[in-house]
C-alpha cells in the first residue's frame, strides 16, 4: 500500500512542479498519437465504409483478417516498421528510424485495423438499415459511403478515440522504432518502463497516474463537443 | 485510384519532411542498459553536447542486441561492454578500432536471508558453486547483454555446465538489468550485476551486496565508430569527436566525478593496454 500512497504523492509533486522535462514528454506523446489517429482515421474510416457499402470477392475474408488484426501484437509492428525502416531494409535511406516519425508510422499502422474494422461495423449496420432509403434517394454505392460517413460522424469520433488511446498507451513498438532516446522519442509510456527498470516504482506509478488523467481529460472534452454538436446539429 | 495514390505519396512526403526537419548535427549511439539506468549518460552528455554542439542520441539496449542494431547500420558509435563480442565485430569488419574507456565491477547480489551462505566471500566461483548445489533462486539476464555474457563465462569458468544443471532454481528472465532486478528482489533471488545499475536501483527489497572484489569481477566498458565503408550513412567526423572527447582526459575526468551517494560508479583507464 505504501507504493500507492508514495505513488500519489509523486504525483502531486510532479504536476505541482510542472517540471518542462515530463511537459515536453507529454506534449510529444500527444502530438504523435493524435496524428497516428488523425492519420489513421483519414484512411482507416473511409476504408471501413468501402467495404462496408461494397460487395465484392473476398469481402468476408477482409473483414476477418481487419477483425484479427484489432489483436495486432504491438510488438510485431515494431519489429516489422523497425526492419523496414532500418538503415539495412528497404527504406533505410529516409533515416527516419529513432525518430518520432518512426514512432507516427508504427502507431498508426497499430491502429489502422481497429479504425477501419470498428467503422465497417458500424457504417454497414446503418447501411443496412437505411440501403432502400438511400437508393431512393438516387444515391449510388459509391456516394453512399461519404454521406454514411458524415451521419455517423458522431459514432466515428468514439472509434477515433478508441485508436488514439491504443496509440498513446503503446510501448512495445514506440520502444523498438523509437530507441526511447532522451529529448526525441521519449514518451509517456517508455519514461514509465524506464523508471520502472531503474526501480523507482513510485515515480513510475506517478506519471502513470499522469498519463492516464491526460487520456481521461482528453476523451472528457471530446465527449463533450460531440454532444454539444450532436444536440445542435444532430 | 490515382488520387488515392497521390494522396498517400504526399502524406508520405510530408512524413518524411517531418523527420527530416530535425537537427541535423546528432548521432545515433547504441550503448547498454546499464550505462543508461545508471545515470551516467545524464551526466556525461550534456557536458559534450555543450562543449561540442553534437546533440547523443543514445539507443539503450543489450550489450548483443546493440552490436546487432550497429551492424545493420542503425549507430554510428557502439558503447558497450564485453570485449570477446566487441572484438568479433571489429573482426566482422563492422567497427574501426575499439578504445577502452571505463570499467567497474560486476556484483554478485542475494537476499539478506542468504540460504546459500555466500555472504562476505571474495570468491565469485566458490559462491557459485554453492548456489547451485544449494539450488538457490538465481536471476538470469538471459538476454544476451553484456552482463549475461560475463554471468555464462563465471558460470563456466566454475566448471558447472548450465544445461545439465539448470532447473527451477536457475530462471532465466530476458530482461534488462533493471528489470531482472525488480525480479530479483520480488522473489528473494541471487544475480550477478553491474554495480552502476545496482548503486542508482531504488527498489531493492531484502537484496544487497554478498561477493564482491574478484577480480574476475572486473567490467571493462569500450567505444567503437562504426565502419564508415561497410556504412555508408555513418556520421563518421561527429562520431570520432564523440569518441576523442570521452577518451580525452576531460572526458575521463567527468566519468570519475559521476557519483551516487558520495560513491563513485565507473573508473576511466582509456589507454590502458590489454582491457
Amino acid at each position: 500500500m505504501n507504493s500507492f500512497s508514495e505513488a500519489a504523492g509523486q504525483t502531486f509533486s510532479l504536476l505541482a512542479s510542472a517540471d518542462a522535462k515530463l511537459v515536453d514528454i507529454v506534449l510529444l506523446s500527444l502530438r504523435m498519437s493524435i496524428t497516428a489517429a488523425l492519420i489513421g482515421g483519414v484512411i482507416g474510416l473511409p476504408l471501413g465504409a468501402v467495404i462496408a457499402v461494397n460487395e465484392f470477392r473476398g469481402r468476408r475474408t477482409l473483414i476477418v483478417i481487419l477483425n484479427a488484426l484489432m489483436g495486432l501484437p504491438s510488438v510485431v509492428v515494431g519489429l516489422l516498421v523497425y526492419l523496414l525502416l532500418s538503415r539495412a531494409g528497404p527504406l533505410g535511406s529516409w533515416g527516419i528510424l529513432f525518430t518520432p516519425t518512426a514512432i507516427i508510422i508504427a502507431q498508426t499502422i497499430l491502429i489502422m485495423p481497429t479504425l477501419a474494422a470498428l467503422s465497417r461495423q458500424v457504417i454497414g449496420d446503418a447501411w443496412h438499415e437505411y440501403r432502400e432509403q438511400l437508393r431512393s434517394l438516387g444515391e449510388t454505392k459509391l456516394g453512399a459511403a461519404p454521406t454514411l460517413l458524415w451521419d455517423l460522424k458522431f459514432s466515428l469520433v468514439t472509434i477515433v478515440l478508441a485508436g488514439f488511446g491504443r496509440a498513446i498507451s503503446e510501448v512495445g513498438a514506440v520502444m523498438i522504432v523509437g530507441g526511447n532516446i532522451d529529448g526525441v522519442t521519449r514518451v509517456m509510456t517508455t519514461t514509465i518502463a524506464l523508471e520502472t527498470s531503474k526501480g523507482d516504482l513510485p515515480l513510475a506509478l506517478g506519471l502513470g497516474f499522469i498519463l492516464l488523467f491526460i487520456v481521461l481529460a482528453l476523451n472528457a472534452a471530446a465527449y463533450v463537443v460531440n454532444d454539444t454538436a450532436q444536440r445542435r446539429y444532430g | 485510384m490515382v488520387i488515392i495514390r497521390r494522396t498517400f505519396l504526399a502524406l508520405l512526403l510530408a512524413l518524411a519532411a517531418l523527420g527530416a526537419q530535425a537537427q541535423n548535427r546528432f548521432i545515433v549511439v547504441a550503448s547498454t542498459t546499464s550505462t543508461e539506468q545508471s545515470g551516467l549518460f545524464s551526466h556525461l552528455l550534456p557536458v559534450f553536447e555543450k562543449k561540442s554542439g553534437i546533440q547523443v542520441r543514445v539507443v539503450a539496449l543489450g550489450t548483443g542486441q546493440a552490436l546487432d542494431l550497429a551492424r545493420r547500420g542503425d549507430a554510428d558509435v557502439v558503447f558497450v561492454h564485453a570485449r570477446a563480442a566487441e572484438e568479433k565485430f571489429l573482426a566482422e569488419g563492422h567497427g574501426v578500432r575499439r578504445y577502452p574507456v571505463m570499467y567497474n565491477d560486476f556484483v554478485l547480489i542475494g537476499p539478506k536471508v542468504d540460504s546459500a551462505k555466500i555472504a562476505g566471500g571474495k570468491d565469485i566461483i566458490d559462491a557459485l558453486k554453492k548456489i547451485e548445489s544449494a539450488r538457490a533462486a538465481f536471476v538470469s539476464r538471459g538476454d544476451n547483454s553484456g552482463t549475461h555474457i560475463a554471468e555464462l563465462d563465471l558460470w563456466k569458468a566454475s566448471g558447472i555446465d548450465l544445461a545439465k544443471a539448470r532447473g527451477p532454481w536457475y530462471r532465466d528472465t530476458g530482461q534488462g538489468m533493471g528489470p531482472a532486478l525488480n525480479t530479483a528482489a520480488s522473489m528473494n533471488a541471487y544475480l550477478l550485476a553491474d554495480r552502476g545499475t545496482w548503486l542508482a536501483f531504488k527498489n531493492r527489497g531484502d537484496l544487497e551486496i554478498l561477493v564482491q572484489g574478484d577480480r574476475r569481477l572486473n567490467n571493462q566498458y569500450g567505444v567503437m565508430l562504426v565502419n564508415l565503408e561497410k556504412h555508408p550513412t555513418v556520421k563518421r567526423d561527429l562520431g570520432q569527436s564523440f569518441i576523442d572527447w570521452l577518451v580525452s582526459p576531460e572526458g575521463q575526468k567527468t566519468i570519475s566525478d559521476y557519483k551516487i551517494g558520495g560513491e563513485q560508479l565507473f573508473f576511466p583507464n582509456a589507454g590502458q593496454v590489454g582491457v
